[in-house]
């Protein structure tokens, strides 16, 4: 077992803990609830979480205390909160395992966020293929229903806060936060555009928190323990806490292990996930799931928080950390991810919507032999133009994979590009057909 | 008609949300679940009962992957085809798949029993390679394990093979 301490994985991790609200009782669980509703006043459970520094675990990392703290304090009608369920960043495959094993602590969390935001509705909206989580999801919402837990009046305190499961159906983009609020409105999973935030305009127009599965889990252990605690583990001051980090690729043991922010990617592969699969040398990473500009070996002793990773000149992300062994092709995998994000491109915005489909076709020509010479200056040029120029951060996104592996392996381009011209595969373009 | 089939049940989604449009994607999963696919009837009626056009409930039925706008096999074999899944060999499977069905992705068996598609990340990166088909997540897939699947489904609509609820690794694999 892992020497330090468990937060979110802790009862889970338990022989035989069946995530039943009985089981969940057992190990402390509502007890958060019970200290805070009624109790406490939400604006100093939002300053609990604030001070104990706790950021987003979805991908941004912005803290979660300011992010509540946005929302109009005098606004009369309904504010929601949103439970962003709709993992879809590949290499990351936490959040189904927090709701699938411990889906009270979940809830738990979003009535405790719930009560800070004065939301009485809240959406979990889980990506679609997750049927077998949203099962388990709306069978403890009923058992927490039961107990009083959730809906009108909990625990006789007068707070209200419902809770229903929103099912996707099949879109990356739906995970970002005001695509998701389109998606749950009935519409195209479409981006919009920002400001006006969803603090203020967000579900149905109104105030609007949307946070991540691990980041609401959070929140029954910060405020049964107390934000002293929290804000102690860790790599404080800016990245407090544990994560859950998604290990997967050419390792021993792929899995999700959760450790104190701050650990370096070497302890995490090499401890934890049992190290290389066949004991052959690290190739590359990738840091916090495929939006994230791919690392080398000579980063492994990188420490594991945002301040860090991106220095390093990547980011933390979802948490997902993908690990390749020598002799992976760094095209052909950065060729994997920009076919993916081909395929999940929304669409609105031209930059992404056609830079996309550019890339991939010239990534295809490049790993079939076919690239020209000038392939290599057109990926640059169509990464910088996409970069930057769209609506939400999928642009950014979508041209890491590429920026990042022609930063530290473009020999493996340039190789290919080689082979192609010394077969012969591609005739120069006559001259008067340049533009 | 879905309405006479499942008043109570549109009536228990529709409760749930403000807006009556937000239960546009329920409903068109509710119409996919009756018929295996979502028919243009089924769309012309539930823009009514939302009072939708039926171009609305049409833009937002296309945007999505999991909305099967045609029909598909009994069961849907959807193998991960992402980065992560590609590294620990989801290509073999995709390969033997096509073999043991003799069928492409994007096409549907004769006897109507199996569809085969490759589709993006399904969050299960640490398990790979894997597939889903219809509502179940497999797993950490060999040639033999994908056999034992398709035999299953083949002889008994199900297989115990299936996974979740998702822990990985295992506590005892922790150890």
């Amino acid at each position: 077992m892992p020497k330090h301490e468990l937060i979110l994985l802790k009862n889970m991790s338990a022989q035989g803990y069946s995530g039943s609200l009985a089981d969940y009782e057992r190990t402390g669980g509502y007890q958060a609830l019970r200290k805070v509703l009624g109790k406490i006043s939400p604006a100093d459970v939002t300053t609990t979480v604030m001070k104990s520094g706790l950021r987003g675990r979805g991908g941004a990392g912005f803290p979660t205390g300011v992010k509540w703290g946005f929302l109009p304090k005098d606004h009369k009608g309904p504010r929601y909160l949103c439970c962003n369920a709709d993992e879809s960043e590949p290499g990351t495959f936490k959040d189904r395992q927090l709701m699938e094993r411990d889906p009270h602590q979940l809830l738990e969390g979003i009535v405790l966020a719930g009560y800070a935001i004065g939301a009485e509705t809240a959406y979990i909206y889980i990506r679609g293929e997750m049927v077998l989580g949203s099962r388990i999801l709306e069978r403890a919402i009923g058992e927490a229903r039961d107990k009083g837990y959730i809906g009108k009046n909990i625990l006789g305190t007068g707070v209200n806060v419902d809770v229903w499961v929103h099912r996707g159906a099949g879109a990356y983009i739906c995970g970002e936060e005001t695509a998701l609020l389109e998606s749950l409105e009935g519409k195209r999973g479409l981006p919009r555009v920002k400001p006006p935030f969803p603090a203020t305009h967000g579900l149905y127009n109104k105030p609007t928190v949307v946070n991540n599965v691990e980041t609401l889990a959070n929140l029954p252990h910060i405020l049964s323990k107390g934000f002293e605690w929290f804000a102690a583990i860790g790599s404080p001051p800016k990245s407090t806490g544990t994560r859950v980090f998604c290990v997967s690729g050419h390792i021993k043991r792929p899995g999700n292990y959760e450790v104190p922010m701050g650990v370096t990617f070497r302890e995490l592969i090499d401890e934890h996930a049992g190290g290389m699969r066949e004991n052959k040398p690290i190739k590359a990473f990738i840091p916090g799931g495929a939006s994230a500009p791919f690392l080398t070996p000579d980063h492994l002793d990188v420490k594991m928080d945002f301040e860090s990773v991106a220095a390093a000149g990547s980011m933390l992300g979802s948490g997902g950390v993908t690990v390749m062994e020598e002799g992976t092709s760094m095209v052909w995998a950065a060729l994997r991810l920009m076919e993916f994000f081909y395929h999940e491109s929304c669409g609105k915005c031209s930059p992404c919507r056609e830079g996309s489909s550019w890339l991939v076709q010239t990534m295809r020509r490049i790993v079939a032999k076919q690239g020209r010479a000038e392939d290599l200056e057109t990926l640059s040029d169509l990464c910088k133009n996409i970069a930057g120029r769209t609506v939400c951060a999928f642009g950014d996104a979508e041209v890491a994979p590429i920026m990042s592996t022609l930063k530290h392996w473009r020999p493996e381009y340039v190789t290919l590009i080689h082979e192609a011209e010394a077969a012969n595969l591609i005739r120069p373009i006559p001259a008067g057909a340049r533009h | 008609m879905l309405r006479e089939k499942y008043q109570k049940e549109i009536d228990d989604i529709l409760m749930r949300y403000p807006v009556k449009r937000s239960a546009l994607i329920p409903l068109l999963y509710l119409a996919q679940r009756e018929q295996g696919y979502v028919t243009e009837a089924a769309m012309i009626e539930i823009a009514g009962l939302l009072t939708l056009t039926p171009p609305q409930v049409y833009e937002t039925a296309t945007f999505y992957t999991m909305l099967n706008l045609k029909k598909v096999g009994r069961y849907h074999i959807q193998v991960c085809k992402s980065l992560m899944c590609a590294l620990v060999g989801s290509d073999t499977v995709v390969g033997w798949l096509k073999h043991k069905l003799g069928i492409g992705p994007g096409e549907t068996t004769t006897d109507g029993l199996f569809t085969l598609s490759t589709v993006e990340c399904l969050a299960a990166c640490g398990t790979g390679p894997m597939m889903q088909i219809n509502d179940d997540y497999y797993e950490r897939l060999t040639e033999d394990r994908v056999d034992r699947i398709l035999a299953d489904l083949r002889t008994a609509g199900t297989s115990p093979l299936k996974s979740g609820p998702y822990m990985w690794p295992e506590p005892a694999a922790q150890d």
